[in-house]
This record gives C-alpha cells, sequence and structure tokens, in this order.
C-alpha cells in the first residue's frame, strides 16, 4: 500500500502540473548543462592528455647543462688568501650534453619493476635543406621499436610505416607539417645539416601527426646510430633516456627517485606539459563553478516553488494536522514533493544532457594545423550521469528541506481560528 | 464554593442522566495570551463530559470557548491544569503522540469546512483512516462509502470537494471527523457559515448522531438555537463557566 503521506504528495504535484513543471525544468536544464559541459570539457582534456602522454615519456632523463661558470679551476690551484681570480665572461669548452655511462643507467631501469619500456635517444638541432630553403627543426636518434612502445608513435603514422626505418639504411621518419613545408613525400630524399657543419641525406620513409603543431613541424626519428655518426660521437653517446611506466600516475614521484639515484635531471610527463596542465585543471574548476551555479539557481527556484506551495496550503496543513498528522507527516509530505521535482527534473536533465552531447559529438571539429581531430571530442562516462543525478536530488532536498520544517512547525491553531 | 465542590456537583448532576463513562474531564484548565498584552483567556475552568452527551459551549465572541475547544483537543498545548480523555491524561504527552491520538480519538468539524480542495471527497474522508493504518485501503474506502451513505452523500464521492456547494461540504466534513470512530466529535461553529437550510441539516445529522449511534458530540456555538436543541450548554463569560445548563 502506497503510504498516505506519498498520496498526497502525490496529489499535491499532480493538482498543479504547470507549476510542478516549471519546477522541474530548472533543474533539468541545471542537470543537463552540467551533462554536456562536463562531458564535452572532459572530452577535450582526455584528448588532450592522450595526446600529450603519447607524444612526451612518462619520465625523461637528461643533463640539464649549468650555465653558472662564476667559480672558476683557477682558484681551486691558487691560493686564494693572496690571490684573486677575476675572469671576464667566461664561456664553457667543449661541454658535452651527453648522459654519462648511459649504457649503465639503461641496464638499471630495464631491472626496474615499476618501468616498462626504456627508449636512449640522441636529440640534436639540425636544418632541414630543401634546395635553398632552410628550416630549422630537431632530430631525435631511436631506436625506433623502443620509441614505439614509449611514445605511441604507432598509431599516429599518416604515412609509410615505422619498421622501415629498419629495412632501409638512412630512413627518416618526418613530421607531417615538416613534411608538407619542405613539399616531401615518402622516397623522397632530404639533406639535414648541423649547427657544426655536418651534413647527411636521409631517403623519408613514413610521415607521423602527433596533432601538436610544435611536434610535427619541426621533429623527424632517425636511427641513433645514423646521429651519432652525424654529430661524431661514439656508439654510447645519448642525450636523453625516455621511460615508460607501468602506471603513469606515479610519474612525479618516480622521476624525483631516479633525479637522486643518477644525479641528473628527471622530468615527469606533468611538468614537461606544464602549461597544459594548467589548462586543464582551469577548465575542469570553471565547468564545475558553472554547474554548480546552474544547479544553484535551479535549486533557488524549487525554494521558491516549495515555500509558496506551502504558503498557499496553511488551511491544508492546519486541517491535516487536526486529523492527526504529526509535524513529520507534514515535512514527509512536502519534501517528497520536492524530491519528486528533483528526481524526474534530474532524470530528464540526464537525458537532455545527453542528447546535447551526442549533439555535440556529432559536429565535425573546424579543421585545423594543430589539433588532428575530425569532430568534437566528448565523453559518456557514467560517473558524470550517476553524479549529475545526485547532485540534483541532493539540491532539491536541501532547497525543499527549510520549506518543508517551516511547514511542520506550523501552528494549527493560529490558522483555524483565522 | 471552590472549583472542587463546583466540579463535584457537576458531576454527579450528569452521571445519573447517562450512565455512561467519563469520556472528557478538563481540570482546572488556565490559559493566558501574551500578545499583544498579557491577557488571561481561561480561568480555571472544570467540567466532564459523558459518553453519548452533546455539549453546546456557548458565550459571546472573545469570552474563550474556541480556546477551550482547542484545549481539550489537544491542538493547543500551552495551559495551565490538566485533560484527561477516556480516563487517559493527554496533558503532556508529546506532539507526535498527540497528534496519533487526535487521529484516532477526535474528529473536528469546522465552520469553513476545510476540506483538502485536491481530492475527492471520498479521498477527503480516506484520508485520516488511511493515516490510522488500522483497516486496509480498501477497507477504508468501504468505510468512507459507508459514512458518506449515512449522510447521503455517496453519489458525490468522486467529485473533487472544491466543486461541491456549503452544506454538502459540511457533510463531508462530518463524514471525515466519523471515520475512525472518534470519542469525540468536535465542531467549531459548525453551522457558523451555512444558511438557515442547510443548518437544519448538519443539525438533524448531529443530532441523530448522538441519538442513534451514541457519538459523543462537544461544539462551540453562539447560535442559541442550536444550543437549546443539545443536551446540555456550558455557557462561557470572560474566561470562566458561567452556566451549566442540562
Amino acid at each position: 500500500m502506497m503510504n498516505v503521506n506519498f498520496e498526497i504528495a502525490k496529489t499535491h504535484l499532480l493538482a498543479k502540473p504547470r507549476q510542478t513543471l516549471i519546477a522541474m525544468l530548472g533543474v533539468t536544464f541545471g542537470i543537463g548543462m552540467y551533462i554536456l559541459m562536463i562531458s564535452f570539457m572532459q572530452g577535450f582534456n582526455e584528448f588532450l592528455e592522450d595526446t600529450l602522454l603519447s607524444s612526451t615519456p612518462d619520465v625523461r632523463i637528461y643533463n640539464d647543462i649549468k650555465t653558472d661558470f662564476s667559480h672558476s679551476i683557477l682558484d681551486e690551484i691558487s691560493d686564494t688568501g693572496k690571490v684573486m681570480n677575476v675572469i671576464h665572461h667566461p664561456k664553457p669548452k667543449d661541454i658535452t650534453p651527453n648522459l654519462k655511462s648511459s649504457s649503465r643507467i639503461i641496464e638499471d631501469l630495464k631491472k626496474d619493476e615499476r618501468v616498462l619500456a626504456v627508449s636512449p635517444q640522441l636529440a640534436t638541432q639540425v636544418f632541414y635543406v630543401s634546395g635553398p630553403v632552410q628550416i630549422n627543426g630537431t632530430l631525435s636518434g631511436v631506436n625506433i621499436l623502443e620509441e614505439a612502445r614509449l611514445t605511441g608513435l604507432q598509431p599516429k603514422m599518416k604515412t609509410g610505416k615505422i619498421e622501415n626505418l629498419l629495412t632501409i639504411d638512412n630512413g627518416i621518419l618526418m613530421g607531417h607539417g615538416l613534411a608538407n613545408k619542405l613539399n616531401v613525400h615518402v622516397g623522397d630524399m632530404i639533406s639535414l645539416a648541423t649547427p657544426k657543419g655536418t651534413a647527411m641525406r636521409f631517403r623519408i620513409v613514413g610521415t607521423f601527426q602527433f596533432g601538436i603543431g610544435s611536434l610535427d613541424n619541426i621533429k623527424s626519428y632517425v636511427n641513433l646510430s645514423k646521429v651519432q655518426q652525424l654529430v661524431g660521437k661514439d656508439n654510447q653517446y645519448v642525450t636523453d633516456i625516455g621511460i615508460k611506466l607501468k602506471n603513469y600516475d606515479n610519474a612525479t614521484d618516480v622521476a624525483k627517485e631516479f633525479s637522486a639515484r643518477y644525479s641528473y635531471k628527471a622530468d615527469d610527463w606533468k611538468t614537461t606539459n606544464a602549461s597544459a596542465m594548467v589548462s586543464i585543471l582551469i577548465r575542469n574548476v570553471m565547468t564545475f563553478v558553472v554547474s554548480f551555479t546552474l544547479l544553484v539557481v535551479a535549486g533557488f527556484g524549487i525554494y521558491n516553488i516549495m515555500s509558496m506551495t506551502i504558503q498557499n496550503k496553511l488551511k491544508d496543513i492546519a486541517i491535516l494536522k487536526a486529523e492527526g498528522f504529526s509535524s513529520g507527516d507534514i515535512r514527509q509530505i512536502f519534501l517528497t514533493e520536492s524530491v519528486t521535482i528533483g528526481v524526474f527534473g534530474a532524470l530528464s536533465g540526464l537525458m537532455l544532457g545527453f542528447v546535447l552531447s551526442s549533439g555535440v559529438y556529432s559536429l565535425p571539429f573546424p579543421k585545423n594545423d594543430f589539433i588532428s581531430i575530425t569532430h568534437f571530442p566528448v565523453v559518456f562516462h557514467l560517473k558524470h550521469y550517476a553524479f549529475g543525478m545526485g547532485f540534483g536530488i541532493i539540491t532539491t532536498f536541501i532547497a525543499g528541506l527549510m520549506p518543508s520544517i517551516k511547514a511542520g512547525k506550523i501552528d494549527p491553531v493560529a490558522i483555524l481560528r483565522g | 464554593m471552590d472549583d472542587s465542590n463546583k466540579y463535584d456537583k457537576t458531576k454527579a448532576s450528569l452521571s445519573g442522566r447517562f450512565g455512561g463513562a467519563t469520556v472528557l474531564s478538563a481540570r482546572n484548565l488556565s490559559k493566558s495570551f501574551y500578545e499583544p498584552e498579557e491577557f488571561q483567556v481561561l480561568k480555571n475552568v472544570s467540567f466532564d463530559v459523558q459518553k453519548g452527551e452533546f455539549v453546546s459551549i456557548v458565550g459571546k465572541s472573545g469570552c474563550g470557548k474556541s480556546t477551550l475547544l482547542y484545549l481539550i483537543s489537544t491542538l493547543d498545548t500551552e495551559y495551565k491544569g490538566e485533560i484527561f480523555m477516556n480516563e487517559k491524561k493527554v496533558t503532556g504527552l508529546s506532539q507526535n503522540e498527540l497528534a496519533h491520538f487526535r487521529n484516532e480519538h477526535i474528529g473536528f468539524v469546522f465552520q469553513f469546512h476545510f476540506l483538502l480542495p485536491e481530492f475527492s471527497a471520498l479521498k477527503n474522508v480516506m484520508l485520516p483512516a488511511e493515516k490510522l493504518g488500522k483497516y486496509s485501503k480498501s477497507e477504508c474506502e468501504d468505510r468512507a462509502y459507508e459514512k458518506l451513505k449515512w449522510l447521503n452523500m455517496d453519489k458525490f464521492a468522486l467529485k473533487l470537494s472544491s466543486k461541491l456547494s456549503g452544506g454538502q461540504q459540511q457533510r463531508v466534513a462530518i463524514a471525515r471527523a466519523l471515520i475512525n470512530d472518534p470519542t469525540i466529535m468536535m465542531g467549531d461553529e459548525p453551522t457558523g457559515n451555512l444558511d438557515s437550510t442547510n443548518t437544519d441539516i448538519v443539525f438533524d445529522i448531529l443530532k441523530d448522531l448522538c441519538k442513534s449511534k451514541g457519538q459523543t458530540i462537544i461544539s462551540v456555538t453562539h447560535d442559541t438555537e442550536f444550543a437549546q436543541k443539545s443536551d446540555r450548554i456550558i455557557e462561557m463569560k470572560d474566561g470562566e463557566i458561567v452556566k451549566h445548563e442540562g
């Protein structure tokens, strides 16, 4: 049997369908907009995070060159009590930015059970020479199979295959934007020159597109030995070690530990992409602030309508109390009304949100050289819908609570006497 | 003559006639209002009501008769003195206990009908029974139909209560007051808002209830004609019982 309090609440709600509907629409729009915003923002964040993660290793160990030369070796050999050494404009000579004993570090890292893959690389500045045009860029010498495990290069290939790098002696994988600028395609030859004057010719065996302009427009991959050859160094010479972890959320702690253990600088992916991480954070905060505001406004609407309803029903409340309904019963009746508005409003809000975000998902993304997506990134996470539902119900509960408590406290005698 | 003597005398004069149990005893009820200024509206009021009596409380407006009714109906709990109903002390019970007590033992009929406008006549009558929870829903419905039929209102049972005339509404209100077979039916000017024809109908119903079903009725009224026809009149003036006719 339906509880008599619920029955009264139901009758009240159905007796004024328009008012009930308007109160519900407030919640519907609030929740709908929340779902739309969170799905879209989260989609964009996830897309961005995915892009960042696929283009940067979880942890990168490199030699951070110091530029502080105020301390001179002369001070070590002379008596500073009597002599003062002054050197104007000190400059380094023949500093090598490589990681010393890199092979030992790599061996050690491969034994670490948190590490999934290790890829040594040698990065250098190069000029891409195409006839009279010279474009400044970077060249990474890698073991391409290890690098692919690290960065997810494989699915980002636009033309060609990464394995081509292994089969063709002087192959090069080039950023798609860069290849376009140079007007070269798979099979074409390209000359590379280092700042030190050495030069080499490579054959393009593939192009990749990470979707990040700062990589696609300047970067190329060749085999590690080729770059060592190009810069005239031995086969132990590497400048960076990229590491992929089993759990990339640990990157910050692991980077700190590696930095201390190998006494080289180690950056986690969050540090490397600090500005992007900040924008992700800002988008998250914004989404919650806007959604919260929408729901609070809806809550005030419900508060208003419930207060008005109770004001109009003073006589009914008095009569119910005279008939034997307690203060708790009266509270339950009006709280039920407001939470019912919340439940149905939130449910239709979830549907509205789903329809709207599906609509946004099907929109084509404006064509863009820097971001390689075809439509707006939207995610459909159950937890967002559960949160929206919960938040809608809690808001309406709180909004209905105060008027309901007030209704429960109404003194029937004062009203019945007129 | 002190209060206790007055009470004993009343009891002695009435118990013989009705011979039934005392369903209501009011003992030394006093009440003051403090707003806008202190004013003692009831002064040491004591009286008893026997089962099956039809009692009218009369007096000029402001004499405290309505206040007295709200005290004995347990709606108003701020007073000095004690109230017993069915030999149970109701003074000092919690609000929730009182609500349940009212539900089971008291039926109200007010001057302005006070039916719930969104509900049908039948539902209005059923609600107190459903609240009591003693009967199943279908039993509640049967009982409500039975009461409405007795009041000749069964053909309007499914009509929205706000669509009924004043006299019809008051009869539905009486049916509602009776649904839980209350110990006492309390009326606050039950005919005060009705024309003479309907006043007669309502009075005849109450009288019949009292006679044929032994329903105890306490009603506040300033309609002297109405009061004259009841079993007993308690006349009040300035917060005191000045005349007790029966």
